[in-house]
């Protein structure tokens, strides 16, 4: 029984969601399409008379286009190296928390900190960390400030390295990324992972322990499968935040994306997108964009895949 | 009680198992996972320390070879410095009202629309909501290169707070998360209310809101940390000076012409920003975490 009263008057609540979804989320949907497979387009152009034949010729482009290629190599090298390193991080401290009683509540905050902040203000923490001061790498070298990092693997014996500085190299400017990324990552995979773990019923491990089961075999036949969907959960999650990187890299080389002397290194899918829009190629962002987001559902897809065959639940 | 006796009874028995071997290598263990979880919090913790001890200390101290961890003594003039060269004030202002006025207004929208969604039926209820759902698989930048060009070219929007705030007021998320929250209560309650002659907004208000506070809080909080965080958007259409947000003000602030940055300046500003997250988080730490481990994103 619907009643006509309640119709209307869900639609009237409803109302102001719906025309903004249609302006801002529904609109956008149908344009990039449309723009996507308009050679050239550029909504400037538009405006000024311009016509756009119908082709495939931005997707091309796009593809064809060096710094596209570079922009999606530095993307899979992020996620491939970021995605696996902070899971297992997470997944460790997460166990080692949910093992300990003392100290447990004032650990959890503190590993919930780094979620908290502006990831452009806190990457320009690391930039100083990383930082040196003085001419590193040339002739005539002249260090005044190595920088707390290079501080501290001087400790190791480690001679100071040049991270992020003019003439810095390629691999060193991953590492920095991938330490800041990793560190940004940990507080929300800790936390899901320490909420599955505390759902996971005791009786479990009570029955290992009287089976004298070793801590590996516990970890590894009890923990994980039983982990698996909330593992699956900031896998996924990871993947999509990884291939849209973009803002932690401006955190720590700021807008030039990359260091001095090679400005648009560490250039990503994401920056290239916003920067075509900036040039009015709205038809080039839009393949990009749809590019992206076929590679997004695909990535999804083959985790989820994947994930059904080791998923216990 | 009966299943703690089982428990207290096995762990009895457990306990006489355990040889004083087996004790030593728990102590081990312990002691092990203690090491390894201080560590990994020492890692976590020491950009923030390095950050504040830096903000205080001179551009001299800051160059030194071997760096201080403790400065020579507490130079605040870089937080008066920080303030007045980034114009933090006028930033601050800028985020506060963006953050205040979309949270507000993201919030109505948010409880019309679960409300409907939860409580009254109409035709389509469940295509609408699934594809409203379906939305949220789409990457944000598939919508900001059209939003972009509605924003700019057809709404006229170009360096106005409108442009930062009403493209982003609705969140399906957000719609999902309260819907769920909604079904919860009892549908008996809403059915007495209207017996009674109780209007929905008045219903809503006294009973459905209250007991959806935690829900809301994490929303609003959430929302707050988006406008404190959002750069890209922002920098696209509205970075004039009477709207620039925060985050977009600092980066390049602390850089002159030639390419040299003060650091410490630097580091009193990023302090600065920072504080009012930890102030939010320390007194609500727990809608914070309850959200953010249901969302998954961040802002």
């Amino acid at each position: 029984m619907v009643d006509n009263k309640q119709q209307w008057k869900a639609w009237l609540y409803l109302s102001p969601a719906i025309i903004l979804l249609l302006v801002f989320t529904v609109w956008p949907i149908i344009n990039t399409l449309r723009m996507a497979f308009l050679e050239g387009y550029g909504v400037q152009s538009e405006f000024g008379g311009a016509t756009f034949e119908f082709g495939i010729g931005n997707f091309l482009k796009v593809i064809q286009y060096k710094g596209f290629i570079d922009c999606l190599v530095n993307t899979i090298l992020l996620c491939v190296l970021t995605v696996p390193i902070s899971t297992l991080l997470a997944l460790l401290i997460a166990v080692a928390l949910n093992s300990i009683k003392g100290l447990q509540k004032l650990l959890q905050t503190i590993f919930f900190l780094p979620y908290v902040t502006n990831s452009i203000a806190i990457g320009m923490v690391f930039a100083a960390m990383f930082n040196v001061i003085g001419n590193i790498g040339i002739e005539n070298e002249l260090i005044v400030s190595p920088g707390i990092v290079n501080n501290v693997l001087g400790i190791f014996g480690i001679e100071p390295i040049s991270w992020i500085n003019n003439g810095s190299e390629y691999w060193a400017n991953i590492v920095v990324m991938v330490v800041y990324i990793v560190w940004n990552a940990l507080p929300f995979k800790i936390l899901v992972l320490l909420g599955g773990l505390q759902a996971i019923n005791t009786q479990y491990y009570d029955a290992a322990k009287v089976d004298g089961t070793s801590r590996a075999r516990v970890f590894t036949r009890i923990t994980v499968p039983l982990l698996s969907p909330m593992l699956a959960y900031v896998i996924i999650t990871g993947f999509i935040g990884g291939f849209k990187e973009y803002t932690s890299i401006v955190g720590i080389f700021g807008e030039t994306m990359g260091p001095p002397h090679d400005s648009g290194r560490l250039d990503t899918m994401v920056r290239f997108i916003y920067e075509a829009i900036g040039r009015d190629q709205q038809g080039r962002a839009s393949a990009a964009a749809l590019i992206l987001f076929v590679i997004i559902f695909i990535v999804t897809q083959l985790n989820m895949k994947f994930g059904k065959k080791s998923v216990h639940y | 009680m009966a299943t703690n006796k089982e428990n207290i009874v096995m762990h009895e028995k457990d306990m006489q198992k355990v040889s004083a071997q087996q004790k030593v290598v728990q102590v081990l263990v312990k002691a092990g996972v203690y090491a390894f979880l201080l560590l990994m919090a020492l890692i976590v913790i020491f950009p923030f320390y390095w950050m504040l001890i830096s903000s205080v200390k001179t551009m001299n101290e800051y160059q030194l070879t071997i760096p201080t961890f403790w400065p020579e003594y507490f130079d605040f003039v870089n937080y008066a410095e920080a303030f007045s060269a980034a114009g933090l004030g006028k930033l601050f202002m800028n985020t506060l009202y963006v953050g205040v006025v979309s949270t507000l207004l993201s919030l109505v929208i948010t409880v019309l629309s679960a409300f409907a969604f939860a409580r009254l039926e109409f035709k389509g209820k469940e295509t609408l909501f699934g594809l409203m759902l379906a939305t949220m698989m789409i990457p944000g930048e598939l919508f900001t290169i059209t939003n972009y060009q509605t924003v700019i070219m057809y709404l006229d929007w170009g360096n106005t707070f409108y442009a930062l705030i009403i493209p982003f007021l609705v969140s399906v998320f957000y719609i999902y998360l309260l819907r769920q929250n909604f079904m919860q209560i009892p549908n008996e309650l809403y059915l007495a209310a209207k017996v009674d002659g109780t209007s929905d907004i008045k219903y809503l208000w006294k009973v459905m809101i209250p007991l959806a506070l935690p829900t809301l809080i994490s929303i609003t909080i959430l929302k707050m940390m988006g406008a404190w965080n959002s750069y890209i958007w922002p920098k696209l259409v509205a970075n004039d000076e009477d709207h620039q947000l925060i985050t977009n003000g600092i980066r390049n602030a602390f850089t002159d012409a030639s390419g040299v940055t003060d650091f410490p300046v630097q580091m009193a500003a990023v302090a600065i920003v920072s504080a009012p997250l930890f102030i939010v988080f320390i007194f609500l730490r727990k809608y914070i975490m309850a959200g953010v481990s249901r969302s998954g994103i961040k802002g």
